[in-house]
């Protein structure tokens, strides 16, 4: 399982990556996994405004139906239409092309306080 | 050891439209003896090329085959967590074609249907005797209607003070429709963690005047009984909240504890669980709901009233009275779900309250035996004591066996396999309800199976990667089943 260096990550496994002023949010390796086969997800639309910690959309696998939790607050900026007829793209690759949403940030160092990699694998050696 | 699972001959059928030749047919009309008239061409459908055209013994073999490939509780055990699986006895069948019940219309005048009136108005009382409720309606369609018809009721009871409260509390180990309901009556989950149980701690850190209510499933989902429930109801309702439980766990608790004496304000009963009524092939079902004294003018009408006091009425007076002007209003058509009610009141009749208390502590006791016989084989991921259902994780399964797997190994060996994968606080659940009605015989068996599986991991896992291998189809491919269903016939598709 890999979790790259420069991704923060938070306790419901999620991502983010900050580029240029935008959060790009998805779901861990670790995540994919422990869901199984992806079948569906539901993405908010542009302009929601999102508050950290509220779910902001679901994934469903053939085994479980999940949330998905704003990590940070801000304004969807943009979404991965593409998840939505092809789903198994969180399985293949969840931190490049399983991307799931762009946020505007409210706060521009509030990703600052979220997990690195080492503490997030840390939690998940603890959690399994 | 029997292994109940084994093959033999099944015979294959095929889809309808496949059967299907021109010309024939079911039924003869007489001659038509008035003038003929076209239908109207907006009123044809086109696009159903192939329709079906087949003899009665066509229809009658098609659906005997089907039916042969289906598992019941009357083919074997059927441990579904949660679900309540338990036998349905046949006299609850008999009582229910008893042609004065079966045959009566809906819209019959009160006094002309004082019979099924009566029996209404003795099962709604019934149970609220064994919820500890001091009403009870029998108006909802199902268990979803219910929990639905219970929130629309705090609700309206909090709107008609005028509180606007927005949030409901649900914890880890609620049942998992509960957030679907809350959502539906229009308020925001908030999520609480547990540890096993609810802990008052937990819900007083999260108890303000923003939250209308606490959903809770009494025992929980991990089969514990919440054994803070009084201290935490009376916490909620200090800080004027209320209390829903979600009774898909009545099973464990009839004749022994009363969800209305330990502080519960609304609670649904799963007749088609609780009550051994069918349950599956989609219904239908009967979700009543039990409510303290404050909240019985919201609830839901009309429903039965009869002069007089409890089963003692006059006689020749039930009838079905409107929902006053603070009601929820309508949830169904008519009466409800009547011949489910039946069933329902004819069990708890046979049984009588000791045989109530007796099938809750059956259940729990088998529960405890399957716990015993598979704890160390299986990982126990909670180890305080069960009510009526055991969840097992696949921790400790060897040969990158996992859950899913073992539940596809159990068909081999012929058993239905259990709920997997709930609750989602345990990684790859497996949650075992034998429920009363199966003997030591029976669950011994099934134990034996579990053990067996847990060894064909260690020492041949590619049997339950593989499996099942004994049923008429392999293993589905229910990915792409999700992904890309086809939903209906195509010819040659």
């Amino acid at each position: 399982m890999e979790f790259p260096e420069e991704f923060k990550y938070t306790e419901d496994h999620e991502w983010v990556m900050v580029e240029e002023g935008l959060a790009v949010i998805g779901i861990s390796d670790f995540a994919q996994d422990a869901l199984g086969d992806v079948v569906f997800v539901e993405l908010p639309e542009v302009g929601v405004v999102l508050e950290a910690g509220k779910a902001f959309g679901v994934v469903e696998s053939v085994k479980a139906v999940s949330d998905i939790y704003a990590p940070i607050a801000g304004t969807v900026e943009e979404i991965n239409d593409e998840l939505v007829d092809a789903p198994e793209i969180i399985n293949t690759s969840p931190y490049e092309d399983g991307w799931m949403i762009k946020i505007r940030m409210i706060d521009a160092s509030a990703a600052d306080n979220l997990m690195d990699a080492e503490a997030y694998q840390a939690l998940i050696a603890e959690e399994s | 050891m029997t292994i109940v699972g084994t093959s033999g001959l099944v015979l294959n059928e095929k889809l309808l439209f496949e059967h299907s030749d021109p010309g024939r047919k079911g039924y003869s009309l007489p001659k038509l003896d008035v003038p003929s008239a076209e239908l109207p061409a907006e009123l044809c459908r086109q696009e159903i090329n192939g329709f079906p055209e087949l003899s009665e013994v066509d229809v009658v073999r098609h659906f005997t085959r089907l039916s042969t490939w289906n598992y019941g509780v009357d083919s074997g055990f059927y441990p579904l967590g949660s679900c309540t699986m338990k036998y349905n006895p046949k006299v609850n069948e008999a009582a229910a074609r008893i042609p004065g019940l079966a045959g009566i219309h809906p819209a019959t005048p009160s006094h002309l249907s004082q019979g099924i009136l009566e029996l209404m108005y003795r099962l709604q009382s019934a149970l609220a005797e064994i919820s500890g409720f001091a009403r009870v309606t029998l108006q909802p369609a199902a268990g979803a209607q219910g929990e639905l018809a219970g929130m629309l009721v705090i609700r309206a009871w909090h709107e008609a003070r005028g509180s606007k409260r927005t949030k409901v509390l649900i914890p880890d180990t609620a049942h998992g429709t509960n957030p679907a309901t809350a959502s539906l009556t229009g308020y925001d989950v908030m999520p609480i963690a547990s540890e096993g149980i609810l802990t008052l701690e937990e819900v007083e850190a999260h108890m303000n005047d923003d939250v209308a209510a606490l959903m809770v499933t009494n025992p929980n989902t991990l089969g514990l009984f919440e054994s803070n429930i009084e201290a935490i109801c009376k916490l909620v309702h200090e800080r004027g909240g209320m209390v829903y439980c979600d009774g898909a766990n009545l099973n464990a608790l009839m004749g022994i504890a009363r969800p209305g004496d330990m502080g519960i304000d609304v609670m649904h009963f799963n007749l088609h669980k609780t009550f051994s009524t069918p349950h599956g092939g989609g219904g239908p079902g009967s979700g009543p709901v039990g409510v303290t004294e404050e909240l019985i003018p919201y609830l839901p009408g009309p429903g039965v009233e009869c002069d007089g006091l409890g089963v003692d009425c006059d006689k020749e007076s039930y009838r079905l009275e409107s929902a006053n002007a603070d009601s929820i209003g309508r949830m169904m058509a008519f009466h409800g779900n009547v011949g489910i009610m039946v069933r329902a009141y004819a069990y708890i009749r046979s049984m009588g309250p000791e045989g109530l208390k007796y099938a809750s502590e059956m259940a729990v006791l088998n529960a405890n035996y399957v716990r015993a016989r598979l704890e160390g084989v299986y990982d126990l991921p909670y180890k305080s004591r069960s009510l009526h259902e055991v969840i097992f994780s696949d921790k400790d399964l060897e040969g990158s066996c996992h859950t899913l797997d073992v539940a596809k190994r159990l068909i081999d060996y012929g058993y239905h396999p259990p709920t997997i994968y709930f609750p989602l606080v345990v990684k790859g659940a497996i949650m075992i309800e034998p429920t009363e009605t199966e003997s030591r015989e029976i669950l011994d068996e099934f134990c034996d199976a579990m053990i067996s599986i847990a060894g064909e991991a260690r020492d041949n896992p590619d049997l339950l990667h593989q499996a099942p291998i004994r049923s008429k189809v392999r293993r589905l491919d229910e990915t792409t089943a999700a992904r890309k269903p086809k939903l209906r016939w195509e010819e040659g598709g």
